[in-house]
């Protein structure tokens, strides 16, 4: 320590805390076996160190000290514990037998980051646990931090979160990630969890509540530890990609909350450092030659984010990705998206006739975007009663929220 | 860890549609299950229509026809493996033939405590 250690140890401590107590918790649960465990066994160690560092100094490894610390206590309170319930003696002595692990633990202490994410976001998790899981265990929210987020009520949520804790303890969810060709179906999972957190917070930052912690922020933070640590294509592109739709962030709502659309944007708003980012990721990316559908989906938005102006967008360009994307994962929201794209390269008649189409087919017929894109595109055309009624149908399947507000002024537009 | 991999599927259509396994394929992946030394039990079961339901109240055993339960899928029939954790045991249930055509319900057995 530069200066006077006994002022300085505590502060260095709490540092540590806010840098490192996930990852030593995460090292935890895999020697644990056990997530609250394992929460008591990282805040014991932390106590200890605040203890004994001011005293004996700071060790050569503090993290491999606490995870060791915060292991011993953990065996003290199994044991301990174990005096009353004699089926916990046999795990305090096998958690005590575990000493080879416990002598590396610094060189896994990022793998146990990893392996907790998949944990966390496993399908055998219902979807909504996933996401509660993920954001209490990894990024370390609390719970009701997470439930305003998702405008639930505490107690459901933590009972969501008891119960996934639960499954993973009874029907023995590994915490490890996965390896072979169960890694890509697994990753996915992840991905899509990471992507909910990031479109709850991105699209509830526009809507009436604006109390919600940034969950946007949590799931770029999320984004980039993936990359970090498994550098795959797909985890690149949904890091790209969320780093393109917040570099709009600023653009797309009017200081009194109104919704803006792409092509009004003041585009000197946009996040340019975001933006070069997230061009850099899709690029390597699409570089891998494994290209999925989320660096698709960030190229797309590579592609807005490079028009100075909306009307210099390269729309030929963004056509041929939704054909890719078509290609990669059809779904009636890409062929939506795809049809717009081409109202904008060939004109307003040829893309409305792909969405009937689609709306045609059924599926899309109850989804608000397909009547709003209807709608506009008539408009365009003239065509004012189809306009006014497409615009009407989409308005009815909004929910109350800028978008809605949005809507009902276009609709008065044609009144 | 053991886990039951129970399966379910429609007994109308088990047997006949495409990607409805043969008898012999069964076998073939119940060996190779059982050559993996995981495999602790599998049957195959009769149609539900063979079910009898069983149950005892106060004292005096009720017996009715069918199964316990009308059901879309009926159980069509069960693994019993030893597994070390989920994944593995979602591993050997993926690939039962039949859950091309059914599902595959995976249960952890419960350690009785005595």
């Amino acid at each position: 320590m530069p200066t006077d250690a006994a002022v300085d140890i505590p502060a260095h401590i709490d540092a540590l805390y806010r840098s490192d107590s996930r990852r030593i918790r995460a090292t935890l649960i895999r020697l644990l076996g056990d997530f609250d465990l394992a929460e008591e066994a990282v805040q014991e160690a932390f106590v200890a160190a605040m203890a004994q560092w001011p005293r004996d100094g700071v060790p050569d490894n503090p993290r491999a000290w606490l995870v060791s610390a915060g292991r011993f206590r953990a065996i003290d309170r199994i044991r301990q514990r174990a005096r009353f319930d004699a089926s916990l003696a046999e795990l305090a002595w096998r958690l005590a037998e575990d000493e080879q692990e416990v002598a590396e633990p610094a060189s896994g202490i990022e793998d146990d980051r990893l392996r907790l994410i998949f944990t966390c976001c496993h399908p055998a998790l219902a979807p909504e646990a996933q996401v509660a899981l993920t954001l209490r265990e990894v990024c370390g929210l609390t719970t009701e931090a997470i439930a305003s987020a998702f405008l639930t009520a505490t107690p459901t949520l933590a009972q969501r979160i008891v119960r996934a804790k639960g499954k993973i303890r009874d029907a023995r969810i590994p915490y490890e990630v996965p390896e072979g060709p169960a890694l890509a179906e697994r990753l996915d999972s992840v991905l899509r969890v990471v992507y909910l957190i990031f479109n709850e917070g991105y699209l509830s930052s526009s809507g009436e509540s604006l109390t919600a912690p940034d969950l946007s922020d949590e799931a770029i933070r999320l984004g980039r530890l993936l990359v970090e640590l498994l550098p795959e294509p797909e985890a690149q592109g949904l890091l790209a990609l969320m780093l393109l739709t917040e570099s709009r962030r600023a653009a797309r709502s009017t200081a009194e909350g109104e919704l803006v659309l792409l092509d009004a944007q003041d585009r000197r708003l946009w996040n340019r450092a975001l933006i070069d980012e997230g061009i850099a990721r899709v690029e390597t990316a699409l570089r891998s030659r494994r290209v999925g559908p989320y660096a698709l989906q960030a190229a797309i938005a590579a592609v807005h984010a490079e028009a100075p102006t909306a009307a210099d967008t390269d729309w030929p360009q963004i056509v041929g990705l939704y054909d890719v994307l078509m290609r990669v994962e059809p779904s009636p929201v890409v062929a939506l998206n795809r049809a717009v794209a081409v109202a904008m390269r060939d004109g307003p008649a040829a893309g409305l006739a792909l969405i009937d189409a689609l709306l045609a087919e059924g599926e899309l017929a109850d989804y608000r975007l397909a009547h709003a894109a209807r709608g506009e595109l008539m408009q365009r055309l003239g065509q004012r009663d189809g306009a006014r009624a497409a615009f009407a149908r989409a308005l009815a399947l909004t929910p109350p929220g800028p978008e809605q507000r949005h809507l009902a002024a276009r609709l008065d537009g044609l009144a | 860890m053991k886990y039951l991999c129970l399966v379910y599927a429609d007994e109308s259509t088990l047997h006949s549609l495409p990607d409805s396994p043969e008898d012999a394929e069964c076998q073939a992946y119940a060996e190779q299950v059982a050559g993996s030394g995981r495999m602790l039990a599998a049957e195959a079961l009769e149609p539900v229509a063979t079910a009898t339901t069983v149950r005892m109240r106060g004292g005096k055993v009720s017996i009715t026809d069918g199964p316990f339960a009308e059901t879309k899928e009926q159980l069509a029939g069960f693994y019993l493996v030893e597994a070390h954790d989920l994944n593995e045991a979602i591993q050997v249930a993926a690939q039962i033939p039949a859950a091309r055509v059914g599902s595959v319900e995976v249960r952890p057995v419960r350690q009785l405590q005595v």
